[in-house]
């Protein structure tokens, strides 16, 4: 049996682009983004939650915005197609996860080991 | 029976020599078409940009508290103007994929006005920041005042920069589909450029919510 070159096991997708490209898809993902946004604006100002809560509440909403964007909009999805992109994905998610948790952790110990100065002997600027 | 082969190994792991055939073609482009493999070229770029974002962000993180006896964010930032801004960013995008619909489609109007809104409202993000930076800078509080704004300034500036870069790109491809129509080649171009301006949006999601949202709530 040789192979045709047409059975969709086959089929690769370029990032952003969908098999049956329609409006639909961005309007459910216009439709998500903006009622994220509105939760992140809302949770940022308001007293109805226990304070240090609101910053995990944040960040939690803003990851889920970033993977509505991704799907609808950059249409990065887990089938076997777009393999090669979630890849790359998943190694540009590790990186900067490397770099913002390694810089905050290494920074917030080197605080936390400086012995305690006067206000007169801040660094120089 | 190759077909079943890749039926039932749908990632293709263990094709590597198991079907040579098609893994040579594969491998030899042949069944790869230049879109794709320029989309995922233009993906990795934007990854790469993406790791230069989180560095920026992990140096405003760390410095967020270093206002030198100046201006803190809860100060400076006014959230009226971050939530036009991430409307109007969040709706460019919206209408650069429906412009890219219409690019696929052949259809010239629906491309050119799309791409147009898109323009008007990256113009209009790009404004609203200016002002912001101006006004900043006017009250002394400059990049030059305390470690936490030379962060501020770096992170979001850089964003903005990108945004303006996008916008010459954007006027760049109406430019291009106007002279030379919708050739393939073209077409990769204005997939690149979606790409990049939904990837702006990505970044903006994290500023707004790292930068502003946790700054004015601290």
């Amino acid at each position: 049996m040789s192979y045709t070159g047409e059975g969709p096991e086959l089929h690769d997708t370029a990032p952003g682009e969908e098999e049956h490209e329609g409006v639909g898809g961005y309007v459910i993902g216009l439709g998500l983004a903006t009622l994220l946004t509105a939760v992140s604006f809302f949770v940022a100002g308001t007293t109805l939650v226990w304070q240090p809560s609101i910053p995990v509440a944040l960040v939690v909403l803003a990851i889920a915005q970033m993977g509505v964007h991704l799907v609808f909009f950059l249409h990065i999805t887990t089938g076997p197609d777009n393999t090669n992109n979630v890849m790359a994905l998943a190694f540009g998610v590790l990186i900067v996860l490397l770099v913002l948790g390694g810089s905050l952790w290494i920074m917030a110990r080197m605080n936390a080991n400086m012995a305690p100065m006067p206000p007169t002997m801040h660094m120089p600027r | 029976m190759s077909g079943a082969h890749a039926a039932a190994d749908p990632y293709r792991i263990g094709h590597y020599g198991g079907s040579h055939q098609y893994t040579a073609e594969h491998a030899g482009g042949g069944l790869v078409s230049k879109r794709i493999i320029t989309g995922y070229g233009f993906w990795i770029f934007l990854l790469s940009d993406i790791i230069m974002f989180s560095a920026f962000f992990a140096a405003y993180a760390v410095l967020v508290n270093a206002t030198a006896d100046g201006p803190s964010g809860r100060d400076l930032f006014d959230l009226g103007n971050v939530a036009l801004e991430t409307a109007f960013l969040l709706l460019s995008s919206f209408t650069c994929g429906i412009a890219s619909i219409g690019a696929q489609r052949r259809r010239r109007g629906w491309f050119y006005i799309a791409m147009t809104v898109t323009f008007l409202f990256g113009l209009g993000f790009v404004l609203l920041e200016a002002r912001e930076f101006a006004s900043m800078n006017a009250a002394g509080y400059g990049p030059s005042r305390s470690a936490f704004l030379s962060a501020f300034f770096t992170l979001v500036g850089c964003h903005g920069l990108h945004v303006s870069a996008g916008l010459l790109w954007l006027l760049t491809m109406m430019a291009q589909v106007f002279a030379k129509g919708f050739r393939a080649d073209i077409l990769r171009r204005i997939l690149c450029f979606s790409l990049f301006w939904h990837a702006l949006d990505i970044i903006w999601v994290g500023l707004f919510t790292v930068v502003y949202l946790m700054g004015a709530g601290q």
